[in-house]
């Protein structure tokens, strides 16, 4: 297909995906502020968003204080921040509108209602009572689009950049939410967590929709090292790294072409360590480690697959191959 | 109940459902009857179900001039415009005469040039901003540069059709002649049981089959795409509408390249060759090497490939010294020339402002004509004379004034009009009409059109980007 065409559709999914873990972690982080605790400053609350979306810096230079109203109307409804919930809608409606021809009806009708929605809300009645009400939309609207994709598209190549782009997101964003509440949480790898830890633990595991699931394989307490070997190593948990990297694996093998080698070595690389590591291990060498070495590697990835796939060089003309920028920093 | 207001001023005007003689027209019939069990508030509904239909489909045309990516919907009216099979067989029969004259003109044109050595058409022809001295000597496919028509016609009485213009570039609109019959059975489906409404969902098919039969020697099983200025163009939809309907890719110039005397589009799975480009962007744009410099949509080398034959553009360059304004007086004479039969279809009595009698005519009954510029479209820069005022049309004076070339005029046809649904009720708003011309193998039409509707009272400009709106059209079958 259409390298362009297959752009559009990879970003498309990962701005959908992206909005929709967002929402997650805002809506997580909003509960636990209902839930007072004497012991944490509204600022210790609501940072750690900012250090997910790597944003703390362009927060500052806009905002003066970090409250939750600030925080809140920065990561969900600011046009100045590039990764507001705002900025992916917009950016994912615009790259279907792109490549409309590319999806089916159903997604692209589905993808544009949802903005129109989103256009029509009361932003101030969101953020002043409304919010998780907002995020609730953002993840079913997300849901509804996936599902519309599975249900109506083509299995052709479209179909698997589309969840490529969705899966290299979901890797990302997990990623980056369990690095930061674990660095928050457990400063140290030999720390266990208190009952205080409680609430912090299990609402990590609701925005990653695992709390059901945590009591379904462990029938135990919630516990800092099964959090994490549940969101990293489970390949049966549908947001684990490992289950983002089973899809990844698998959609690269069944792509057209004899082009993606090293996207597959990579993808590979990075799956067995998943596949064949063990919690214990990756604790004992340090998990925030383990998880920035991730990072690392799924951005790495992520070039690799624009480079080989999405804008693929020109390999007639010189003068005229330059590529589109590559829209693979977190800030695009 | 819903009834046509006829005790409206515009009835001066023929009126495609009511004949002020004898009553409702037969066509009408029917409809007429349906309407009258039909609540005013029943239609409004309709109107706002389509509305909101079209908006989610993103049915959209960006309006130049306004906010930047401004969608707007154009609006729909339920009201469809009916024409009898007798009437269709004559503008059709009309509308592909015309296109297989044009298209012979060009390619004489652009060859041997015997219209000019008979004297036909004045050497003049040669000076025009849209003559391409590039395509001299080039043979395409077929003989085929209008591969794509767009024909406006209207009508003044029950059996006075004009064509008001040929479109030959890249005409837009055909996605609304699909999609507003989509709508229409879809609102109205007992309607399409009780008429033998002939189908119009085919075209994309037709089109694809006529695309593939230019294509270059020697490709056969040809890969037809789609080239669009991009997803800001103000017909975008439509770019995007047709590609998937013929199940081809909608590329941008950024998509493809030329290599080895061939173009290439850049895939997933490495350099594809494409064959035909069935390209919604003008000549100027298409190739930074040939064309304007600065064009960032092209494809630098294109039109060196497409003149060694190496790719198929529809429609090819250098259409548009046959659409143009100018030229337009001259089609009669060509249907004549090359055809040897008599038009079916008449054209506007023009006057031509480079001639020193015309324009003395002109500039002294400006209050009563219609002037357009020579090369305009989308009905910007044009005046209606008796739709304006005084300053307007001193202000149009000096323009004329300033460069009379450019300029053409044409008496105010008193338009037909066509029962629209508006905010009082129903009432009558002059219509045009487009049928889409295709030519590949053989020159036809698919039976409906694209039917534009002015939807201010008395309004004369169809145009959408002037607050046009469109209806459905239907050719009865019998």
């Amino acid at each position: 297909m259409l390298s362009r065409t297959a752009d559009h559709l990879y970003w498309m999914a990962r701005y959908i995906e992206r909005a929709e873990n967002i929402a997650r972690m805002l809506d997580v982080t909003y509960r636990m502020s209902l839930v007072q605790n004497a012991a944490q400053s509204e600022a210790a609350l609501w940072v750690p968003l900012l250090h997910i979306s790597d944003t703390v810096e362009d927060f500052h230079a806009i905002y003066d204080e970090v409250t939750a109203g600030n925080v809140i109307y920065y990561i969900a409804m600011d046009e100045r921040n590039l990764s507001s919930i705002f900025n992916c809608l917009r950016a994912a409606r615009e790259n279907a509108h792109a490549v409309r021809v590319a999806m089916s009806s159903e997604m692209w009708e589905n993808i544009n209602s949802l903005w129109l929605e989103f256009q029509q809300m009361d932003k101030k009645l969101i953020l002043d009572s409304g919010l998780s009400e907002f995020c609730d939309w953002v993840k079913s609207r997300s849901h509804l689009f996936r599902g519309v994709t599975y249900g109506t598209m083509l299995r052709d190549d479209g179909f698997r950049f589309t969840r490529l782009g969705g899966f290299i997101e979901r890797a990302d964003d997990m990623a980056r939410l369990l690095d930061v509440k674990y660095h928050l949480l457990l400063p140290s790898a030999s720390d266990v967590g208190g009952a205080v830890d409680y609430y912090e633990w299990s609402s990590l595991l609701r925005s990653a929709s695992a709390y059901e699931a945590y009591l379904k394989v462990y029938r135990d307490a919630v516990m800092p090292l099964r959090v994490a070997e549940l969101l990293v190593l489970r390949h049966d948990m549908p947001r684990s790294l490992h289950a983002c990297m089973d899809e990844l694996t698998s959609i690269l093998e069944q792509l057209s072409g004899n082009a993606g080698n090293e996207c597959k070595r990579q993808a590979g690389e990075m799956h067995s360590s998943l596949h064949y590591g063990r919690i214990e291990d990756i604790f004992r060498s340090g998990l925030h480690e383990f998880l920035e070495a991730f990072l690392r590697h799924n951005n790495r990835l992520g070039i690799e697959i624009q480079h080989t796939y999405l804008n693929a060089p020109n390999p007639g003309v010189s003068g005229f191959d330059e590529a589109e920028p590559v829209l693979i920093q977190r800030q695009n | 109940m819903a009834s046509i207001d006829y005790k409206n001023k515009l009835l001066t005007a023929f009126d495609e459902s009511f004949d002020t003689q004898k009553g409702v027209r037969p066509v009408y019939g029917r409809y007429a009857e349906w309407l009258a069990g039909k609540d005013f508030s029943q239609l409004a509904q309709k109107s706002r179900d389509a509305e909101l239909l079209f908006r989610r489909v993103g049915i959209t045309f960006a309006v130049y001039g306004e906010e930047e990516g401004a969608e707007r919907l154009i609006p729909f009216d339920v009201i469809p415009r009916i024409l009898a099979a007798s009437e269709w067989k004559r503008l059709s029969e009309g509308a592909c005469q015309r296109v297989r004259a044009l298209n012979m003109f060009l390619n004489d044109l652009y060859h041997g040039q015997d219209i000019i050595k008979a004297g036909i058409m004045p050497e003049s022809i040669l000076t025009n901003d849209m003559y391409r001295p590039e395509m001299q000597g080039v043979d395409v496919p077929g003989g085929v540069y209008a591969h794509i028509a767009g024909i406006d016609i209207v009508r003044t009485e029950a059996d006075t059709f004009y064509v008001l213009e040929d479109n030959l570039r890249t005409p837009s609109g055909v996605s609304y002649m699909l999609e507003d019959r989509r709508m229409m059975m879809r609102l109205f489906p007992e309607l399409f049981k009780q008429y033998p409404i002939s189908p119009v969902e085919h075209y994309p098919q037709v089109l694809l089959e006529n695309l593939r039969a230019v294509a270059p020697r020697g490709a056969s099983e040809p890969t037809v795409v789609l080239m669009t200025p991009g997803a800001y163009n103000s017909a975008y939809f439509e770019h995007a509408f047709l590609a998937q309907q013929m199940g081809i890719e909608l590329v941008e110039g950024r998509d493809m390249f030329v290599k080895d005397n061939a173009v290439f589009m850049r895939t997933t799975e490495g350099p594809k060759r494409v064959d035909v480009i069935y390209r919604r962007i003008d000549d100027d744009f298409i190739d930074p090497l040939a064309f304007r410099q600065d064009s960032m949509l092209g494809v630098p080398g294109l039109v060196s490939v497409y003149r060694n034959g190496g790719v198929v553009l529809a429609n090819a360059i250098g259409t548009g010294v046959a659409d143009d304004k100018a030229t337009y007086t001259y089609v009669p004479d060509m249907i004549r020339f090359y055809l040897g039969e008599e038009p079916i279809l008449s054209n506007v009595p023009t006057y031509q402002l480079s001639k020193a009698d015309d324009r003395k005519y002109v500039l002294e009954h400006l209050a009563e004509l219609v002037v357009k510029e020579v090369q305009g479209s989308g009905g910007y820069g044009m005046l209606v004379g008796p739709t304006s005022s005084k300053a307007q049309i001193e202000e149009f004076r000096l323009r004329i004034l300033a460069n009379p070339d450019n300029y053409i005029a044409q008496p105010t046809l008193a338009l037909s009009t066509c029962p629209t649904l508006v905010d009082q009720g129903v009432a009558p708003r002059h219509v045009d009409l487009r049928p889409y011309v295709l030519t590949g193998k053989t020159t036809t039409v698919v039976p409906g059109a694209l039917c534009r509707v002015a939807m201010n009272e008395g309004s004369l400009v169809v145009n959408s980007s002037q607050g046009g709106g469109t209806k459905d059209t239907w050719v009865l079958q019998c």
